[in-house]
């Protein structure tokens, strides 16, 4: 006998996603589904566009995320043009690249994440929220809106508006930086720092709180992929793709993203319209990777900043070789603040950040572009083909969501086996396994929702699909 | 000979005008705006895009201000509901006729169309979008014609004939089909006639006209400045 148990829509993630658990006649869960209940069709229509409209075009894909497909695609459209951009909107894109990483981070951790691992998962779900939050601890609700306040005004001091910003264009951004807005992010850097630095450590004091969700949310062994730095540095705009397996060992380094269809594929399954991608040599589903910011610490060689060099020391001595729990995100998301904040303060003590030179001018000299970044949530790639006019013929991206399917998949079946073993269904229980979806901050599509307005409803079907236990929230 | 002055009212101002005058021209210069999206100073009246349609006393339908000479004694209305209502519908059917996606568009925040359906408190679309499949032709090295965006002012085919000489802009097919195309139908890049001057490109109210390399938002029209316009109004007076 078979039975289903349907957890729609998971709530507290961007974008919209059901979970289906299959049972099977011992009421252990034998199989766990991640279904992505939406298509965007962005890839389609595109097709036709001049790829000049790319990178604000398909920044619209996301509210949380603009900046990362900002950067993703004008990476992709340099190749088109076949430039090399200016150092300096080089280095202006990083900033932006890392104002987006601490926002859309602090979201993650302080504003979804938060209510699971402040409030407890067994919390009633009616204040199981940001506002429950700031109910219980004020302080902690201001620190998490001023973290993310700070990353956004760092995009819009750069690029004149927080979300879905036209600053960024192929061969470079189309003005320079301020010397005013280099100020007053400077001006705010130690605050920042010191903001991130004491949730960080307050975040180390609760782990033992949570040593159960550690074990079982999504722990187990796979590859992780990433972009590092030519030596090995954390690295989120430039830099070639690194893979490591689950013992830590290098199995391929210095892949050039532009080649990235002789290592990814891309599976289809009917269920979801996510696709699936996983590592070529090891074939599908066996190629299984995890990409985003505990990939990220564990392909590092450092950080190359002070503070976080030392908090990944910290980091890595969780376990013996790779971080395998995938709970171990909202750490390493943490960990990112910090030297994210780090990083922008390095970048913008350089003198050169003031230039004027910050776009390469040049028509089609090429025809396929390929542009891939480290976006918040993971490796994101662009990968476009023009005609001879500039106009888009095909389109590919590969979002950090997508790499981290098969993972996801996999840690929902974990945590379902651990918490399910009559089919019985408990609030709670159900709000864990979401938990290990939230863990990984996937961003589905391109927006988010009410936080904790959402209906979740819960089926347990029975043969031929008779509904035998019904739980609503 | 000396012209004839002629006595109206506009929304209950006393004005006068030379007989010549259109409604328009006079409510301009006694500042009293009406909006237009073909009608452009220095080319010649279409009269098409029907967003300066008037009231005149007396008559069972609006007018078009563009192209209406102004007689004595009219007594004209600039903005009743009726009028206000009308304007709002036609800016939706231009909306709802083809692509017009100004958050991607390369005329974001710099688009008369945009602008008028911001005055005209338009923040929604009644009529149901018609997302026809438009082409973008961009053969030109160094514009590009976007369909999607084309409200079909004719601009460009009056900027091209009655300016430039080339004459390399006409309309093909008839209503709703109409679309605006380079010599006889053939790619903006291969026309014989096309001097790769740009007025075009600079009078066009919306994103359909746009030089190439520019990114979303970024292309601005130097129209106010235009320099062969301001000597056309010129001669015309």
């Amino acid at each position: 006998m078979e039975q289903r148990l349907t957890i729609e829509p998971v709530t507290r993630i961007e974008g919209h996603a059901k979970i289906s658990l299959l049972l099977g006649p011992t009421g252990r869960v034998d199989e766990a589904h991640f279904q992505v209940t939406q298509i965007r069709g962005f890839e389609k229509f595109v097709e036709g566009r001049p790829f000049f409209e790319m990178p604000s075009l398909t920044a619209r894909t996301c509210g949380i995320c603009p900046v990362s497909h900002e950067l993703a695609s004008s990476k992709a459209c340099d190749q088109l043009l076949a430039v090399t951009i200016p150092p300096t909107a080089k280095n202006l894109r990083r900033i932006l690249n890392l104002g987006q990483l601490i926002q859309s981070h602090a979201l993650s951790f302080f504003y979804l994440s938060a209510p699971d691992l402040l409030l407890g998962m067994d919390h009633p779900p009616e204040t199981r929220n940001f506002f429950g939050i700031a109910a219980s601890d004020p302080q902690f609700a201001r620190d998490g809106i001023r973290l993310r306040q700070f990353g956004q005004q760092v995009i819009e001091r750069l690029a004149g508006r927080r979300i879905h910003p036209a600053w960024v264009v192929p061969g470079g951004v189309n003005t320079p930086l301020a010397e005013t807005a280099r100020a007053a992010i400077l001006d705010e850097i130690a605050e920042i720092k010191a903001l991130a630095c004491n949730h960080l450590e307050r975040f180390k004091q609760t782990l033992a709180q949570h040593e159960e969700h550690i074990r079982v949310f999504a722990r187990f062994p796979s590859l992780f992929l990433g972009l590092a730095g030519q030596d090995g540095k954390l690295e989120y705009y430039d830099g070639l793709v690194k893979i490591i397996d689950s013992a830590g060992v290098t199995i391929a380094d210095h892949l050039d993203p532009s080649d990235y269809q002789t290592f990814i594929g891309e599976a289809i399954e009917p269920w979801t319209y996510l696709k699936f991608p996983y590592y070529k040599p090891q074939g599908y589903p066996g190629g299984m990777y995890r990409v985003g910011p505990l990939a990220r610490l564990n392909i590092a060689t450092h950080c190359g900043t002070d503070l976080a060099d030392r908090e990944l020391q910290h980091f890595r001595a969780l376990e013996q070789g790779p971080v395998s729990s995938s709970f171990h995100y909202h750490y390493a998301r943490l960990i990112e603040v910090l030297h994210a904040v780090e990083m922008i303060e390095n970048l913008l003590a350089d003198p050169k950040i003031l230039d004027r030179n910050v776009r390469a001018v040049a028509g089609v000299n090429c025809l396929e572009g390929i542009g891939m970044t480290e976006a918040p949530r993971g490796t994101l790639i662009h990968h476009y083909k023009v005609n001879g006019d500039g106009l888009i013929e095909w389109a590919n991206l590969i979002i950090a969501t997508g790499h981290n399917n098969l993972a996801m998949n996999q840690g929902i079946l974990q945590a379902a086996q651990h918490y399910i073993n009559d089919g019985a269904i408990q609030e709670g229980v159900l709000n864990r396994i979401e938990a290990v979806i939230r863990a990984f901050d996937p961003c589905l599509a391109c927006s988010t929702h009410a936080v904790g307005t959402m209906p979740l409803m819960v089926e347990l079907l029975g043969p031929g699909g008779i509904l035998v236990d019904r739980v609503w929230r | 000979m000396t012209a004839q002055i002629i006595t109206l009212t506009i929304n209950g101002l006393q004005v006068s005008g030379l007989a010549s005058e259109t409604i328009l021209q006079v409510a301009r210069e006694n500042n009293l705006p009406i909006p237009t999206l073909c009608f452009l100073e220095g080319l010649s009246t279409q009269g098409s895009c029907r967003l300066c349609m008037v009231e005149v006393a007396g008559s069972p339908k609006p007018q078009p201000a563009c192209v209406t000479l102004i007689q004595e004694g009219m007594e004209i209305s600039t903005h009743t509901e009726q009028l206000l209502h009308y304007r709002r519908k036609i800016i939706e059917l231009l909306f709802s006729e083809r692509n017009h996606v100004c958050a991607v568009c390369v005329s974001n925040g710099h688009c008369e169309l945009q602008d008028l359906a911001r005055e005209h408190g338009v923040d929604h679309i009644d009529f149901p979008y018609r997302y026809p499949a438009m082409t973008v032709d961009a053969s030109h090295s160094r514009f590009v014609l976007d369909h999607n965006r084309c409200i079909l002012c004719t601009r460009c085919v009056r900027v091209c004939g009655e300016i430039e000489g080339a004459h390399t802009w006409d309309v093909k097919n008839r209503g709703i089909r109409s679309l605006i195309v380079a010599d006889f139908d053939t790619p903006w890049g291969s026309s014989t006639t096309c001097t790769g001057c740009g007025k075009c490109v600079h009078v066009c109210p919306t994103g359909a006209l746009s030089e190439k390399g520019k990114s979303v938002a970024e292309m601005l029209k130097k129209r106010p400045s235009l320099p062969y316009l301001v000597a056309n109004r010129t001669l015309e007076h």
